[in-house]
């Protein structure tokens, strides 16, 4: 049984490997990578906690009952894997509950955005406004909410790109994308550091829609850098390395085609994807290998087997 | 009508490129004012056709100037409206979930880093 424990500890090793990898791939690969090993990991941990649930439940009468069982299943001490089974269900139960909570907040803020924004006509939403700002307002159809500092601190052809950015966010439907990592996120707390590269690379992908746009890729980097500056220097300095570059500069850079840092080699990052791969395939592996165990212990408990 | 390609973009996002025009400036503006703010990138019967569009769905108000009109933002509902949306997701850091914000806050490094990013313009050689 001891496999079981693998989708649990996955996610550590795997996380890491993600994050190294999206800083090297296109914008859009990036996001796909992002997304699936969020999702997948998190369907994997909370399988796998749903397996340690099983042997610890079959002491319960009703449900050796419900499962034919003439003995409970067990390969270890019973006090083990009673306690191992109700601290996974606890673990099971705290997930799906805060997965709950998470996605009816996600529904009821984006319902009540959209009733109120049922009264604007047009795709544009004008918020007069001293802080500039700007975010795209999922829905259908979807909006583009900008304040009036905002709209001023921007050329013509900057609010051009600007636009263009949260037009590529709704059309790519991006909220889901954000919505899908953060709640995996609520299955296994590794995950969460895949949410900030995930948003990243959403940046990105409406960054380079924007300067296909305008047809300008200087002009789009000089939306995104005079936007970032308007709104001033962040009131407390954002605990990161110093020595890392926060997301706007690297989005500037990125499309003025300035490098930032040293890319990691071909030979490293061909490394760090095999490494990948293999804690993905592993964790598959010990989740079926888990599944299968299982199943024989309930054979043997059932009877079926000698 | 000239500017092919811009003319052919979708009325609602020329309906945006006007009214974050009207937004961005101070006092009403003539139908030649905003053509000229925007850079000459739409004729000016197109302009004077969006901004008659978008007066009658009640986004801006107008003014006799001269022999035509003189436009602005209407402040009234919608504006109130947005501006209540706005307050509320604003609030919540958790909106981060699922609205992407166009630009995050800097830090001074990186306002420095950005500034010298901006003043150096296109790298030569890149993409």
């Amino acid at each position: 049984m001891s496999l079981v424990w693998v989708p649990l500890l996955a996610p550590f090793l795997a996380v890491p490997a993600a994050r190294r990898l999206a800083d090297a791939l296109a914008p859009r690969r990036a996001a796909a990578l992002l997304v699936c090993v969020a999702v997948g990991l998190a369907g994997c941990a909370a399988a796998a906690l749903a397996l340690l649930v099983i042997p610890g439940a079959s002491y319960l009468p009703w449900v050796a009952a419900a499962g034919e069982l003439l003995t409970p299943l067990t390969d270890g001490p019973p006090a083990v894997t009673v306690g191992v089974s109700v601290a996974a269900a606890g673990l099971l139960g705290a997930s799906a509950a805060a997965v709950t909570v998470r996605l009816l907040g996600h529904r009821a803020d984006l319902r009540d955005a959209r009733a109120q924004a049922g009264a604007v006509h047009g795709e544009l939403a004008v918020v007069p406004d001293a802080r500039p700002d700007a975010f795209a307002l999922p829905g259908r159809p979807g909006r583009i909410v900008v304040t009036t500092a905002m709209l001023r601190a921007l050329e013509p052809g900057e609010r051009t790109a600007l636009f263009a950015h949260e037009r590529a966010h709704l059309r790519g439907r991006h909220h889901l994308l954000l919505a899908a990592v953060d709640l995996a996120a609520r299955c296994h707390p590794a995950l969460r550091g895949l949410r900030a590269p995930l948003g990243y690379a959403l940046e990105r992908i409406a960054d380079e829609a924007a300067a296909d746009a305008v047809g300008d890729r200087t002009l789009a980097a000089r939306a995104v850098g005079r936007a970032a500056l308007a709104g001033g220097p962040a009131p407390r300095p954002r605990t990161v390395l110093a020595a890392t570059a926060g997301p706007v500069p690297r989005r500037v850079a990125a499309l003025l085609g300035r490098e930032m840092g040293a890319r990691p080699a071909p030979r490293l990052r061909r490394a760090v994807a095999a490494g990948l791969l293999l804690c993905l395939v592993t964790t598959g592996a010990a989740e079926l290998s888990a599944a299968d165990t299982l199943h024989a212990h309930i054979e043997v408990a059932q009877g079926e087997r000698p | 009508m000239n500017g092919a390609d811009k003319e052919r973009r979708p009325a609602g996002e020329l309906e945006s490129g006007v009214l974050a025009v009207l937004w961005a400036m101070d006092g009403p503006l003539t139908p030649g004012q905003v053509q000229q703010a925007l850079g000459g990138s739409l004729a000016r019967t197109t302009v004077t056709t969006i901004l008659t569009r978008l007066h009658d769905k009640g986004t801006v108000v107008r003014a006799r100037s001269g022999r035509g009109y003189a436009y602005a933002p209407a402040q009234d509902a919608p504006g109130l409206t947005a501006r209540r949306m706005h307050s509320e997701l604003a609030k919540d850091e958790d909106h981060g979930a699922v609205l992407a914000r166009f630009v995050s806050q800097l830090s001074d490094a990186d306002e420095r880093l950005l500034r010298s990013l901006l003043d150096d313009g296109p790298a030569g050689g890149g993409p």
